[in-house]
């Protein structure tokens, strides 16, 4: 494009920089650049000189020196000898761990709650107001708090399942609930393909991820075939098969038993023993988050006019398709933004841990690292910095899901 | 269809029907209890559910609140007066920790014959707040909306009266200076005029200004520490002071995102980001480890007032996107009217686009503050005396060790009240809000 | 549409003098690669009411809005009265506070009563001290006739009485040049004509007016000047008689018999 507005003959003028809106936005920007400069420039020379004062440099190579304290809770292994780095990733993972049961549990609570609060039950509506209400309006430090002292206060010890006249009994037999944790059945394999279990689980989780997919091919085909013949097949029990067959034989092959816990001395033995600090975090962060996912829910429902189900129903569809193929499209659109941000809320809430003394990233990295090391700089900054990406890995990930729920749309 | 035509005989209605009764399966309770709880099978089974459930929960939080023992002065008095009266199996709450600790979970260690002035400085706020959030009300009040935080930080932390003083005389300096001299060196000379002044007098005058008038005229009250301060008072000043002090640079964030001038809208974008994509709680810990760090060697100040600055550096990117909503739902051609009648990008801000955009933020800011003042507990990780932080010292003092319960019903309790209605006036708002927008 | 404009208007005022108000020559301007102005010459002597009709996505409305640079364009010059329009923001300014311009939509401030509306710019723009600034405001708001709803607020109006304080708001200014951007198109019928007769009553005092409608029978009664325009050039211009009944060009043909012939 040609620019044609100076009248011929004259020069640059000075004042041009501010009243000229081809160099006025230069200017401001350079401006601000240079403020912007002055201020980051002002702050890392303090930083510097107090760094020197207190006689400390900035070096990550405490990462690799050995940390020297125990986590109880780790999915790798790990001891005291492990370097602080691997006590940051333990912790990493522990993050990551309670985020995404969290996340799971919330989900499934908030579109119970959500989708109950719409009933035409009043008692129903009316109870799931309480919940939704109840949880989203009083601190979830609070609730965390709360649930952890139920986990310690109000359960029986170990020492009560024993004897012949014990005061608590286990569940089906298989979960123990303690004040020390909740003890659940194991999988173990008698005859496993690895030594190492992670690489058996692995075997289990690909062949399942294998039959959801083939799950999904059947029910493209069953498209087709509706789209061909105007009857859609009945696959139900096909989907059931694909589903539980292959993993149900791998269990077979491999010899898969329960290993349920059993009271041995003065605790239980066996099973997998779920930390109180884990229950307690996963439990009120799923259901503190759970009631604002039932808002969203109910908003998202809501949104959709009534008119939509009307047109639906005055086609003849019936209810259940309605709703999957005219209302739930429209409102996983309203739903998914904030959803999103219900997610990233709970990731970051997560770091709440430190109220139970579970051992999550800030707890290790953010927390007894740096207090062993001295290393507040660079411990606070990694830990920011893990956040940070967190946060815009499930912002990209829950992006490219819109993105797919907005294609389906058109 | 013709034929129905055809056999249509003319009618005239003779006399008017009056309306009558439904039948009886189709009104009253009959009806209301039919259709909302045990019109279908599922319905049945979900009603017999929930009762099962508001059962269980009630008989047993009822008999035990009811039945609470609010006179003790112990946990162990608690208990003998229970094994007295209902027997050692009973299992009652005792309310007496509440009614004897319950104005330290409101106020901290405020001194308690001082907690009238954390209560005045908490209807000055409701006083203050009243002009921007009713318009009915006399412009003349936003005057007291001005005066408000100083009266409110001399209430609150005591001292000369001439602080709060020279300090606010500094505002009133950047006012006269684009006031005054506004008109004769133009807009942009007023504002840096503006910002300089009050900041040399800050700087310089406003300290030896302060004591020496202090020295004069010893006008004050007893001043209380920020470590005295606690429970909801500490709270709510947290909150308060956070959301209050962040619009300005909340506001600043949004326009600065909504700005076509590269570097200052990237700017803004990743400073928003970075402080959303970050839990408070690691702010908070850098506030509290990092803070003295940035700034010149020596500074050293309060950890309430390093609390206070982080968390409004927070609220603001939270504010900023609060803002940024608010400014996205204004009419395109508000923007274009302001252009054409010849008012330039602040004026068209300041009198056109902000009032507007923010009338319709200040839902979302109320929401906003709610969050944040549910947030302010997290202030116990870093040592300052939250309502939660207040409830584990209370249970370590020997009287009430081993005491739960009756604490987290109580803060519950009044974080609900407080929240619950703050929520339910945010919907009301964004009702009328919504209605006077058709 | 015809029958809603004002019948009889008193011509003898409508002076056009030779002095020139606007001048746009070789004027280009594109939305990313669409062109949607293509070499507009147009010459506007003060006094002239000119109508500018078209199809929609004609270029019309971009047209007058770059004339107070809501839009800006990007190739040839325009001159509102003799300041040239360009990057200068002084000369943006100074343009925008003479050329009053009227929506579609009216874009009056809600927040503000209709007072306020009309008292924002002059105060703030031209810095006429507020009581000034105030009766000016009564002045033209009695001109358009309804100085009674002085201090309700704009929701409070119809529609038409809303685009008559929009074009108070716009003379208090007292600009030079008046814009008109389809005022009456999101009228109800019934208001349309009181708008209408305010327009009219300003072309009887001889105010240099261009106006984007649809209603061609305002055109025919108060402009001196129709122009239509398609594919964002200017396809033909005669004066109102001519051009409604002897059209030249085809598409003037095509979109009159459309509008007209119903």
């Amino acid at each position: 494009m040609t620019t044609m507005t100076d009248p011929p003959g004259q020069g640059f003028r000075l004042s041009q920089l501010i009243y000229d809106t081809r160099y006025r936005s230069l200017t401001i920007q350079i401006v601000a650049m240079i403020l912007l400069m002055l201020l980051v420039s002002w702050l890392v020379a303090n930083t510097i000189t107090n760094l020197h004062a207190l006689g400390k440099d900035f070096d990550f190579g405490f990462l690799a020196q050995p940390s020297g304290y125990d986590i109880n809770q780790r999915l790798i292994e790990y001891d005291s000898q492990s370097t602080h780095g691997r006590a940051a990733v333990v912790g990493i993972l522990n993050t990551l761990l309670v985020a995404f049961l969290g996340c799971a549990l919330a989900t499934v609570l908030g579109v119970i709650a959500g989708v109950l609060r719409l009933s035409n039950n009043w008692l129903v509506s009316r109870l799931m107001a309480v919940y939704v209400e109840g949880f989203r309006n009083v601190p979830l430090l609070l609730w965390i708090v709360l649930i952890f002292a139920l986990m310690t206060e109000s359960t029986p010890a170990p020492s009560a399942f024993r004897g012949d006249t014990p005061t608590a009994s286990m569940l089906l037999d298989g979960v123990a609930v303690t004040n020390r944790g909740v003890y659940i059945p194991a999988i173990h394999f008698a005859s496993p393909f690895f030594e190492s279990g992670m690489y058996n689980w692995l075997i289990v989780l690909i062949a399942f991820a294998a039959s959801v997919f083939a799950v999904r091919r059947l029910g493209v085909w069953a498209a087709a075939r509706q789209e061909a013949t105007g009857d859609r097949p009945t696959t139900w029990y096909l989907t059931l098969g694909i589903l539980v067959l292959p993993v149900a034989i791998l269990f077979v092959l491999m010899g898969a038993f329960l290993d349920l816990p059993a009271l041995k001395g003065f605790n239980f033995q066996g099973g997998v023993h779920l930390r109180g600090s884990l229950i307690a975090l996963w439990l009120a962060l799923s259901l503190y988050t759970g009631a604002f996912i039932a808002e969203i829910v109910r908003g998202g429902i809501l949104a959709i006019s009534k008119g939509q189900s009307e047109a639906a129903f005055a086609l003849g569809l019936r209810p259940g398709t309605t709703m999957n193929l005219v209302i739930l499209p429209q409102a996983l659109r309203v739903i998914i933004p904030p959803l999103t941000s219900q997610y990233l809320n709970l990731t970051k809430n997560s770091s709440l841990a430190i109220a139970v003394g579970y051992m999550d990233a800030r707890s290790t990295l953010g927390g007894i690292t740096i207090n062993q090391t001295g290393r507040e700089l660079e411990g606070m900054l990694l830990l920011g910095l893990f956040y940070l990406v967190l946060s815009l890995a499930i912002s990209a990930v829950m992006n490219v899901y819109n993105n797919s729920v907005k294609l389906k749309e058109r | 269809m013709s034929d129905t035509h055809a056999q249509t005989v003319a009618y005239v209605r003779d006399t008017m029907t009056d309306q009558r009764e439904p039948p009886l399966s189709q009104s009253g309770a009959y009806k209301w209890v039919h259709e909302n709880m045990l019109s279908t099978p599922l319905n049945v089974i979900l009603t017999v559910a929930s009762l099962w459930v508001i059962w269980v929960v009630l008989s047993h939080v009822m008999p035990w609140a009811i039945f609470g023992i609010w006179d003790a002065t112990s946990l162990s008095e608690c208990r003998a007066i229970r094994d007295e009266i209902y027997g050692a199996d009973a299992s009652v709450a005792c309310w007496a920790v509440i009614s004897e600790r319950w104005p330290q979970l409101l106020f901290g260690f405020y001194p308690p014959e001082m907690y009238w002035r954390p209560v005045l400085a908490f209807v000055l706020f409701l006083a203050a707040i009243a002009p921007i959030l009713f318009n009915s009300l006399p412009r003349k009040m936003l005057w007291l909306t001005a005066a408000a935080p100083f009266v409110m930080f001399w209430l609150i932390w005591g001292g000369t009266i001439w602080g709060p003083i020279c300090i606010a005389l500094g505002f009133v300096i950047g006012w006269a200076a684009v006031h005054f001299a506004g008109p004769r060196i133009g807009a942009l000379g007023s504002i840096l005029l503006a910002v300089v002044l009050p900041v040399l007098y800050w700087l310089v005058i406003a300290g030896p200004l302060a004591s020496g008038l202090s020295t004069i005229l010893p006008i004050g009250l007893e001043q209380v520490a920020s470590r005295d301060m606690g429970g909801f008072m500490l709270a709510l000043i947290i909150g308060i002071a956070g959301i209050v002090l962040s619009l300005p640079l909340g506001i600043v964030l949004a326009l600065g995102r909504q700005s076509d001038l590269f570097l200052i809208n990237k700017v803004s974008v990743i400073f928003i980001e970075v402080i959303r994509g970050v839990p408070l709680i690691v702010w908070l810990f850098t506030a509290s480890l990092l803070l003295n760090y940035f700034l010149p060697p020596g500074t050293n100040f309060d950890l309430m007032l390093r609390v206070i600055i982080m968390v409004t550096l927070f609220s603001s990117a939270y504010i900023a996107e609060v803002v940024r909503g608010g400014l996205a739902a204004l009419h395109k051609g508000q923007y274009e009217a302001a252009d054409a009648l010849g008012l330039d990008y602040w004026k068209s801000m300041r009198l056109v686009v902000l009032p507007q955009a923010l009338k319709i933020s200040i839902p979302g800011i109320v929401n906003t503050f709610i969050g944040l003042f549910k947030d302010t507990t997290l202030v116990v990780f870093i040592g300052l005396l939250d309502p939660i932080g207040l409830s584990n010292a209370i249970r370590a003092s020997t009287q009430w060790n081993g005491i739960y319960w009756e604490l987290f019903v109580f803060i519950g309790l009044c974080f609900f009240i407080f929240c619950f209605s703050m929520g339910r006036y945010s919907l009301f708002l964004e009702k009328k809000l919504r209605r006077e927008h058709r | 549409m015809q029958n809603q404009a004002t019948g009889t208007v008193d011509r003898s005022h409508m002076q056009v003098s030779d002095e020139i108000a606007i001048q746009i020559t070789k004027m280009n301007k594109w939305y990313g690669s669409f062109h949607v102005l293509r070499d507009i010459d147009l010459t506007v002597h003060r006094g002239e009411r000119i109508v500018i009709a078209g199809p929609s996505g004609s270029g019309k409305s971009t047209m007058i809005r770059c004339i107070n640079r809501l839009e800006e364009h990007q190739a040839g010059k325009i001159i509102v009265d003799g300041t040239e329009l360009g990057s200068d923001l002084k000369n943006i300014d100074k343009i925008r506070s003479e050329v009053g311009m009227v929506f579609q939509h009216f874009n009056l401030f809600p927040h503000l009563t209709i007072l306020e509306n009309c008292t924002l710019a002059p105060i703030w723009v031209r810095k006429v001290p507020k009581k000034e600034a105030e009766a000016t405001a009564m002045h033209f708001l009695e001109k358009v006739k309804i100085p009674e709803q002085a201090h309700k607020y704009p929701g409070q109006l119809s529609g038409g009485q809303q685009q008559r304080v929009a074009i108070a708001r716009s003379l208090c200014m007292k600009p030079r040049i008046m814009l008109f951007d389809e005022p009456t198109s999101a009228l109800d019928p019934e208001m349309i004509k009181e708008v209408l007769d305010t327009m009219v009553s300003l072309a009887e005092e001889g105010m240099t007016m261009l106006c984007v409608t649809h209603e061609m029978g305002f055109a025919q009664a108060v402009a001196n000047r129709v122009i239509f325009m398609d594919a964002g050039q200017i396809v033909e211009q005669n004066e109102p008689n001519a051009f409604f009944n002897n059209p030249q060009h085809e598409r003037t043909k095509l979109f009159l018999s459309q509008i007209l012939g119903h």
